[in-house]
């Protein structure tokens, strides 16, 4: 069946600030009706500036908050767990990969054991079969079993990563978040983080929810991209429309604020200095 | 890729496979603090006269030379060898009573601190992970206790329950407790919203999990510091208790006790009140250095790396 893994209609969040002393309490519209579906083994793309809702709706996709309003489908099923709470099964079908990964492993837990709490915490399988499902997925990401027992503070934070993407395959998930998990690394490890992140989109067969800041990250990986401002969904298409011929003013800003390195840009820009 | 895994295996070589090197590390800004080896040294001393006491004493703490009441330190005019730091009014030998003292005051230390080490976690994670109601439930209980002055909240505890030893350690533990509570919550607090609780909180962790392995070990290092400091605090809350007849009751060579069974005599014969008390001193003291020196090793902010 190949119908799709995940999908949004018109999700709303809305967060309730107490009202102070002299404030009045007031309701902020973080994510204002988005919709959204993506296909197995596909990767849906989210795009925008800081503070447009976009981690907002990662928290509610990977079911760590809820949505106020607004349908979320996962395998074609409805998901809502402020009414059902959240069941192992559901807990296995999504994971995240958070931005920075010198926060997101506990500094004292041996990557061994990170890699095997999902598992001890989620299934029944023996101690030692855990031991070899993580060596496994220590080599799947590029590292070694000699770092099994090894604690986070002694890897760089592009190795940081890669443990961080084990720890979320661990549990064999059918649809990963990636909150901006390259955006706190260097551009070389950063090529080296997405073409692991391709591969292993291909051998398990994932489908990526990737929200970025970074277009070129995205031009790279996305097979549709949803562009968000002040919380809305401005523009939703495949990459090469939302890229060749944006729709939307916020767009188009977007893609002319990506600064170019292209010698005649250099060219043009030095000349614009002189004449000033 | 190449160029990366050569940078790593540079960089994974320096500390070797296994991470014992933890505690070198430990050990290297701890030495720092001469003051606290210092300590160490003398805490490790009190710890084997404890340990050792029944050989190292000369006599029984207990027994009664009834022809050498108060006699004098031997260095003085008209004392005896045999009782090298002196008599009590009934006859009993100094040296052997703080040797076997040593024993009360460091049981005293170590049962007191356990005991609020335990319940000011349990309370102070359970504050700071679920916050709301149950925060302000427990923390302003503890305010309560905290307000009251500590040593009279003790009396009033141990006037209740009645004189005794573990009375007395009970009340001081109940009085102490609040100030583990209070960084238990403060460090839960800044460590929950952290990336590494989310993940494993979306690994599925339950609360139980996560309070007590995933973020506890991370709040453990201004734990052990305020355990120290709280360890000599409580042997000086249990003298006092001792010293005011609320403690340890005689004959129990308690130094707090002794203290305060020989006030009397002061001026007479002033040996019997002076070791006890440079006893208590000189075990708060050392304590103190090792906590100060731990502070130092653990908190990474005074760390220089």
């Amino acid at each position: 069946m190949t119908g799709p893994v995940l999908e949004g209609r018109d999700i709303k969040r809305d967060y309730h600030v107490p009202g102070g002393l002299f404030g009045k309490a007031r309701t902020v519209h973080a994510v204002k009706g988005v919709s959204f579906k993506v296909d197995k083994g596909k990767t849906l793309a989210i795009v925008g500036e800081s503070g447009c809702g976009k981690s907002t709706l990662a928290r509610i996709i990977t079911l760590i908050d809820a949505a106020t309003a607004g349908e979320l489908l996962i395998d074609g099923n409805k998901v809502d767990i402020a009414r059902d709470g959240l069941t192992p099964e559901l807990r296995r079908k999504v994971q995240i990969v958070f931005q920075n990964p010198y926060g997101s492993l506990n500094p004292r837990q041996k990557i061994g054991d990170v890699l095997g709490e999902p598992l001890l915490i989620n299934t029944a399988i023996p101690a030692a079969e855990r031991r070899d499902l993580a060596m496994q997925m220590l080599k799947k990401v590029g590292l070694e079993e000699k770092h099994y027992n090894r604690y986070p503070h002694m890897f760089s934070g592009g190795q940081r990563q890669r443990i961080a993407i084990a720890r979320a395959l661990m549990l064999r998930p059918s649809l990963l978040v990636l909150d901006e998990p390259v955006s706190a690394l260097d551009l070389s490890v950063q090529a080296q983080v997405l073409n692991l992140l391709a591969d292993l989109q291909d051998e398990f067969e994932l489908t990526y929810v990737f929200i970025s800041h970074d277009l070129s990250v995205v031009r790279y990986i996305a097979d549709e991209v949803m562009v968000m401002y002040f919380g809305e969904a401005v523009e939703y298409g495949p990459r090469d429309t939302v890229f060749g011929n944006p729709q939307h003013a916020y767009t188009k800003t977007l893609l002319a604020a990506t600064p170019r390195a292209d010698v005649e840009s250099i060219r043009a820009r030095i000349a614009r200095k002189r004449a000033a | 890729m190449a160029d990366e895994s050569a940078a790593d295996a540079t960089a994974a070589e320096v500390p070797t496979g296994t991470p014992p090197h933890a505690l070198a590390e430990f050990w290297y800004y701890f030495s720092v603090n001469k003051g606290a080896v210092a300590g160490l040294v003398v805490f490790s001393l009190l710890v084997l006269v404890a340990i050792f006491a029944p050989f190292l004493a000369p006599h029984s703490p207990y027994e009664q030379f009834r022809d050498a009441l108060l006699t004098p330190p031997v260095w003085q005019e008209g004392g005896r060898p045999e009782f090298i730091l002196g008599t009590d009014p009934v006859g009993r030998d100094m040296l052997s009573r703080l040797i076997f003292g040593a024993r009360y005051s460091l049981f005293i230390g170590l049962v007191v601190v356990v005991f609020a080490l335990v319940s000011g976690i349990i309370l102070g994670v359970l504050a700071g992970y679920f916050r709301g109601w149950v925060d302000t439930a427990i923390m302003r209980v503890m305010d309560v206790i905290l307000a009251f002055p500590s040593l009279l909240l003790a009396l009033v505890l141990v006037a209740i329950l009645g004189p005794g030893l573990f009375n007395a350690m009970l009340a001081i533990a109940l009085v102490l407790q609040p100030h583990f509570a209070r960084l238990t919550r403060a460090a839960v607090m800044s460590e929950k919203n952290r990336e590494y609780v989310v993940s494993a909180k979306v690994a599925g962790a339950g609360h139980l999990r996560l309070m007590m392995i995933t973020i506890l070990p991370n709040c453990v290092a201004p734990l052990i510091v305020q355990a120290t400091l709280s360890f000599s605090n409580a042997i000086l809350e249990a003298a006092a208790l001792g010293f005011l007849g609320m403690g340890a009751q005689p004959p129990t060579p308690e130094w707090g006790t002794m203290l305060a069974s020989a006030r009397e005599f002061i001026l007479r014969a002033p040996w019997v009140v002076t070791f006890p008390g440079l006893a208590i001193l000189i075990t708060v003291l050392s304590i103190n250095l090792i906590g100060d020196g731990l502070r130092d090793a653990l908190d990474p902010k005074l760390k220089r790396s």
